[in-house]
């Protein structure tokens, strides 16, 4: 049997396939469906200070092989998290379970992660500096290297355990926000969140999102993703979570060669509820069929 | 408990241009799976397309547990719910079911039930039609179309209840839009609605005019169906609130519409 633990920054994962943020709600809503705990971890929905609604809707286009959300980081706040989510969550799951946090100010980000930091159970957090549907915040620090190494500092300062920073797409340099997180002290990296794109709507001449504009996700990102992570991953030497489109087994494998520790399974999980279950146990059996000891025999091959 | 499960294309019988009615049963042989309600959805895979990349959500038309057969009703309204109109017998379609919230069964039925739809969204009252008579309710049909040659499945709704029919061109039924036939103005003490949100919302002032409990079924773009990815909201008196799971059936006093 092969060995697919991975580790994280000291956070160590029985295998490399984690949840995207967003797209598995808080792992509750598929455990009907599939065996939650078969996973590395899930990454649970983007976390605030403060409760939010979110956009208005339309939320959410299709487009050829994908799909556009702006629904802005509607949650009920951390908070609320830490009092009804996470008693919930904790007993009935035992793999490893990330808060994704967001924010609109450098405060806030660090305000959740000292709220979250007394919890046992959560070892790692995610910080989403990259949310492209929301006004204050989110992207507005992910874009700029002093941007991303700002919040990077206050939030190692208030948070001791695995810091992983969650990055955008829409910048000119993603290997240079990923070197000034890394810089500041970050334990890993994640990417791509969303791409930004929009849709209209010919027929009622109007924009098919709210908002006008949102993040595109699907397998349509997944050549820019597995770019950027492969150049991310030559550039810094904290280990990348690669994520974009991943929808089967050989998309993981590729991220994996273009250098990726861990993986994300974000939009397919809209499309087969139990396909990360399915890919963590692809990974094990391509292990097992080309006699690898462990993932890392071909991880940054490319 | 949710579902995923390969099903077979039983039977696709074209009811018009643009509807198919189409039964399915579990591919592998077992039963129906238990707890399917009236009003509730399954997301069906249309398989190899990326245009339709996300699964369709469609509405319970039947359960039918003596016959293990699941119905849908399909409008041809793009590419993917055109594969499903198009699906021959023995087609296998992957879906996750039953999904979202229903509408009310009454444990103590008292008076009659109006069942009020138009287009495709008759196709959740022919089961919930069949329930509330299993249930000794009396439910009503009002059935609302373009013309006669668009209405759909009456025979079948008539083995459950009395059917009123309304088009817009007179040529069946009452003349005008269901809102405007006069069975709403009868003594009623219960409204189920489905269809356009214009003919929902109309239907709905009647209903908060004369105090008549209604339930209204909304379709929001969805994407995952299961409350993972909250791009169905509806503003609700609660916020911000999936239709895939608080809904698609809501009570009209839980949304925040200007009747």
């Amino acid at each position: 049997m092969a060995n697919l633990k991975v580790n994280i920054g000291g956070l160590e994962l029985q295998n490399p396939v984690l949840t995207a943020s967003g797209t598995f709600g808080y792992g509750e809503e598929f455990a009907d469906l599939m065996d939650v705990n078969s996973l590395g971890g899930i990454i649970v929905k983007g976390t605030t200070l403060l409760p939010r609604e979110g956009n208005p809707s339309p939320r959410m286009a299709e487009t050829p092989s994908g799909m556009l959300n702006a629904v802005g980081l509607q949650n009920k706040g951390v908070d609320y998290f830490i009092d009804h989510i996470y008693p919930r969550i904790t007993e009935e799951f035992t793999t490893e379970i990330i808060v994704n946090v967001a924010g609109s100010t450098i405060d806030d980000y660090a305000e959740v992660c000292r709220r979250l930091a007394p919890l046992p159970r959560i070892r790692a957090v995610e910080i989403n500096i990259s949310c492209p549907n929301v006004k204050q915040g989110g992207m507005a620090f992910g874009t700029t290297c002093a941007g991303a190494g700002e919040v990077t500092k206050a939030v190692r300062q208030a948070w001791p355990k695995t810091l992983i920073m969650k990055l955008s797409p829409n910048v000119t340099s993603i290997v240079d926000i990923a070197k000034a997180v890394e810089a500041e002290g970050a334990d890993s990296v994640s990417l791509i969140n969303t791409l930004m794109g929009m849709a209209i709507d010919v027929k009622r001449r109007k924009a098919c999102l709210s908002t006008i504009t949102g993040g595109l996700s699907g397998p349509a990102v997944k050549p820019v993703a597995l770019r950027m992570v492969w150049q991310v991953a030559k550039a810094v030497k904290i280990p990348v979570i690669g994520l974009g489109g991943i929808m089967n087994v050989t998309d993981a494998l590729e991220f994996i060669m273009a250098g990726a520790t861990a993986i994300e399974i974000g939009t397919a999980n809209f499309i087969d509820p139990a396909i990360s279950q399915r890919i963590a146990e692809g990974l094990a059996l391509y292990c097992q069929e080309n006699n690898l000891a462990s993932l890392s025999d071909i991880r940054g091959i490319i | 408990m949710k579902y995923q499960l390969d099903t077979t294309v039983k039977q696709c019988d074209r009811l018009n241009q643009a509807y198919a009615l189409l039964r399915f049963y579990p591919t592998d042989g077992s039963p129906l799976p238990v707890g399917i309600e009236p009003g509730q959805f399954v997301q069906v895979l249309i398989p190899d397309s990326p245009s339709t990349f996300l699964r369709r959500p469609i509405s319970v038309c039947m359960a039918d547990y003596q016959t293990q057969e699941l119905w849908l009703l399909v409008r041809d309204a793009g590419a993917g719910t055109h594969r499903l109109v198009e699906a021959k017998q023995g087609e296998v379609f992957n879906m996750i079911l039953p999904l979202g919230h229903g509408f009310t069964i009454p444990t103590e039925p008292d008076g009659r039930i109006l069942l009020v739809g138009g287009g495709v969204g008759v196709a959740p009252l022919l089961y919930l039609g069949q329930r509330l008579k299993a249930a000794n309710a009396q439910p009503e049909f009002l059935l609302a179309a373009k013309s006669q040659g668009d209405l759909l499945l009456v025979e079948e709704f008539e083995q459950h209840g009395p059917v009123h029919l309304a088009t817009d061109d007179g040529s069946a039924g009452e003349r005008g839009f269901a809102h405007q036939h006069s069975v709403l103005q009868s003594d009623i003490s219960r409204i189920a609605c489905c269809g356009p949100t214009p003919m929902m919302r109309a239907v709905a002032h009647i209903a908060h005019e004369r105090g008549i409990e209604c339930e209204v079924s909304l379709e929001n773009m969805m994407a995952c169906g299961i409350g993972a990815c909250l791009c169905c909201v509806e503003d609700t008196q609660r916020g911000n609130t999936c239709v895939c799971t608080e809904g698609p059936v809501f009570n009209i006093n839980q949304l925040k519409w200007q009747i």
